[in-house]
């Protein structure tokens, strides 16, 4: 038994409903009374619970009303709390009171799909613009998504400061970069920022919806998009969840390949990421040597298989290419220039006073405060929290960790260092484990065929993609087709993170502090 | 000091030592691409990047077409923070319902002549995203476009081939 199905069930007793139909059977889902829902969070927060996601379902394919789920995870476990609701009056007990990134996982479940979290402090909705319509759900089953909306009149209610000398500076949606769309507004006095309110949705493409459209083949294709720079992780993601469905058990050399694509992905990801937070803080030189390694990479991705960041290269059931002797000894010797030339870039990173100047001590995240928001990912472990899926909720192959050895990095400062910090020491660690990957790949197929999930299953996954920890929840309906498909990206509990590290900060030190944080957009907006 | 010079003197020059077939493309597309941004564009011909509801996948490509290997700024390309002072339009989709007024407004700020880009498959014609409620396809259902780059995403050379195909 399971710490938190423990203290569930010994605080709700026979409330509890144990669900037979969740994969894998490590994920526990058990159903509670709707009224009981919030109670269930108040227990799992005492046992030291972190809230992961919290999403709805609409079930009324299957005859009955909706369902809201919270997702909460304790070390190596992850329990799925559910609630029935009816199909006329949904609505549930919010847990915002308990979790802070409730507040925007609520306003999403109110905003697309209808169901009101009773007690919530903020109904301004969420990703869903006050020019829709105000009935418009889409991810609702009555909803034709294949319309396109009208556009009603309304008006955003900001978050507003008051005082003498506080004034507001819009930022966005069309930003000074090659960036993704988003809205910042700054309340400050000053140079300092005294509230940072975000306002995301711009790239709101109807993902989740359209997933219900294609078959679980196609899926993956579209997992693969929900974040570009993620397209690897988020098809394993998706693939997994599929995977434990319907019992398909993958070949060793599958989870290999897919695991030196994972940190191949890291890699490239992290060196362009240090690359970019310096260059914020004007330090042009690193930008550019750190994105020639970063190019290296890319280039024997595409001359190895077949695409500069690995798209569509991940299936349910495997991968689609393989990897000869030759490819391997390609990178070797691409990872003995990318680790010599990387090791003598930190060093000057190390020693550059001026860069030091602007990286330390600038958007804190104090760990109190990241264990409050439930942060997750290289912000988690920049200000002290201890979370990878590789290591506590392994997938394989990390499953296999005495062989692995994988070295978690975690700093307790949570400032723009400690992030650049928990990127160099995990590009160390991606490199070791490739290279490990390299000697130990195990023979056999990349592929196995695969049968459809069964009717009313469901299936959950946690892979640890470069920005941390993402999840998929797929539910199948009556006739097997896809029901519900839930994304959740690390960027959807993160981006509450930045509002509360650039407070105090001063203005000119906010690309400084979003770069660090670098979340996805597309990933949050779906 | 020393440090970053030594770097910089060991690496040398990285934008020549391409791989064979590469470099020819790149030089190619790239001289062609130099002498009509010379004559028709004064030596600077200025791009403003627009994330209409990208995946951020083509943002990526964009980027590597700065770094050091593509050097897209020897050709007289560069990017700029504002439309208003731009030549160029280089539009990802597809067009979400939230981003579409933004990106009018954008287009309208550019001033004319202006050039509009279509970058990717989704881009191009909504890709695997489509038209739905929330993405209203190609970046041409919203604003007139002159030149679509396919790809998903498309590489470096692909970007900088659309590119000179738009400005001759």
């Amino acid at each position: 038994m399971s710490m938190l199905v423990d203290a569930l069930t010994s605080a709700l007793r026979t409330d509890v409903i144990f669900d037979k139909v969740q994969y894998p059977s490590s994920v526990i889902c058990c159903t509670v009374p709707q009224e009981k829902f919030s109670e269930a969070a108040k227990v799992l927060k005492m046992a030291y619970a972190l809230l992961a996601a919290e999403w709805a379902s609409d079930e009324t394919l299957f005859g009955r009303g909706f369902s809201v789920f919270a997702c909460y995870r304790w070390g190596k476990e992850y329990l799925i709390v559910r609630a029935e609701l009816s199909a006329d009056n949904p609505e549930f007990p919010t847990l915002t009171k308990r979790y802070l990134p409730a507040y925007r996982f609520e306003r999403q479940i109110q905003s697309l799909m209808g169901i009101k979290p009773e007690g919530h402090p903020d109904m301004r909705p969420w990703i869903k613009f006050e020019d829709w319509p105000q009935d418009v759900f889409p991810l609702r089953k009555t909803f034709d998504a294949s319309k396109p909306m009208l556009r009603v009149k309304g008006e955003y209610q900001w978050a507003r400061a008051d005082g003498e000398g506080v004034y507001e500076i819009p930022v966005g949606p069309v930003h000074a970069g090659i960036i993704e769309p988003g809205h910042f507004r700054f309340q400050a006095v000053g140079e300092m920022v005294v509230n940072l309110e975000e306002r995301l949705g711009y790239v709101h493409k109807g993902i989740e919806k359209k997933f219900e459209s294609l078959s679980w083949n196609e899926g993956v294709r579209l997992a693969g998009r929900v974040s570009g720079d993620t397209t690897v992780a988020h098809s394993i993601a998706y693939s997994i969840a599929v995977e434990s469905m319907t019992g398909c058990i993958l070949s060793e050399r599958a989870h290999w390949l897919r695991a030196l694509f994972l940190e191949r992905e890291r890699l490239a990801n992290h060196l362009g990421d240090i690359g970019a937070i310096c260059n914020d803080a004007a330090f042009a030189f690193m930008l550019y040597q750190l994105s020639r390694l970063r190019e290296l990479l890319l280039r024997t991705n595409h001359k190895l298989f077949g695409h500069r960041f690995i798209m569509d290269r991940v299936v349910p059931g495997g991968v689609t290419v393989d990897l000869d002797d030759q490819g391997k000894k390609d990178i070797l010797s691409e990872l003995d220039i990318v680790s010599r030339d990387f090791e003598k870039l930190i060093v000057i990173y190390d020693e550059t006073p001026s860069l030091e100047d602007r990286v330390i001590d600038t958007g804190i995240l104090k760990p109190k405060r990241a264990r409050e928001l439930c942060v997750v990912g290289i912000v988690a472990r920049a200000s002290g929290m201890n979370l990878d899926c590789r290591l506590f909720n392994p997938f394989p192959p990390y499953d296999q960790h005495d062989r692995l050895e994988l070295a978690v990095p975690v700093k307790v400062t949570g400032d723009v260092n400690a992030r650049v910090w928990i990127r160099i020491e995990e590009i160390r660690e991606s490199i070791r484990l490739i290279r490990y990957i390299l000697e130990n790949i195990p023979g056999g197929p990349i592929s196995t065929d695969m049968r459809m999930p069964e009717p009313d299953s469901a299936g959950f996954s946690a892979v640890e993609g470069w920005r941390g920890e993402i999840i998929y929840w797929l539910q199948a309906g009556p006739k097997g087709e896809i029901n519900r498909c839930m994304v959740r990206d690390p960027s959807s509990v993160n981006w509450l993170g930045l509002e509360r590290a650039i407070t105090g900060n001063i203005v000119p030190d906010f690309p400084l502090c979003n770069k660090s944080f670098n979340q996805s957009y597309s990933g949050h907006d779906l | 000091m020393i440090r970053i010079l030594r770097q910089i003197f060991r690496t040398g020059i990285v934008t020549e030592p391409l791989p064979a077939s590469a470099e020819d493309e790149i030089k190619l597309v790239g001289t062609k691409l130099e002498e009509t941004i010379r004559k028709r564009f004064s030596r600077s011909l200025t791009i403003r990047q627009v994330d209409a509801g990208s995946c951020n996948g083509c943002e990526l490509e964009i980027h590597a077409i700065n770094n050091a290997y593509y050097n897209c700024e020897r050709f007289g390309i560069h990017f700029t923070a504002s439309p208003r002072f731009a030549d160029m339009l280089l539009v990802t989709g597809p067009v979400t319902h939230n981003m579409e007024i933004a990106l009018r407004r954008t287009y309208n700020a550019t001033p004319p002549p202006k050039l509009v880009v279509a970058v990717g498959d989704c881009g191009c014609n909504g890709g695997i995203f489509g038209e739905s409620y929330a993405s209203l396809g190609g970046i041409d259902k919203v604003i007139p476009v002159n030149i679509v780059i396919p790809g998903c995403p498309p590489t470096p050379i692909a970007l900088l081939n659309g590119i000179l195909k738009a400005v001759s």
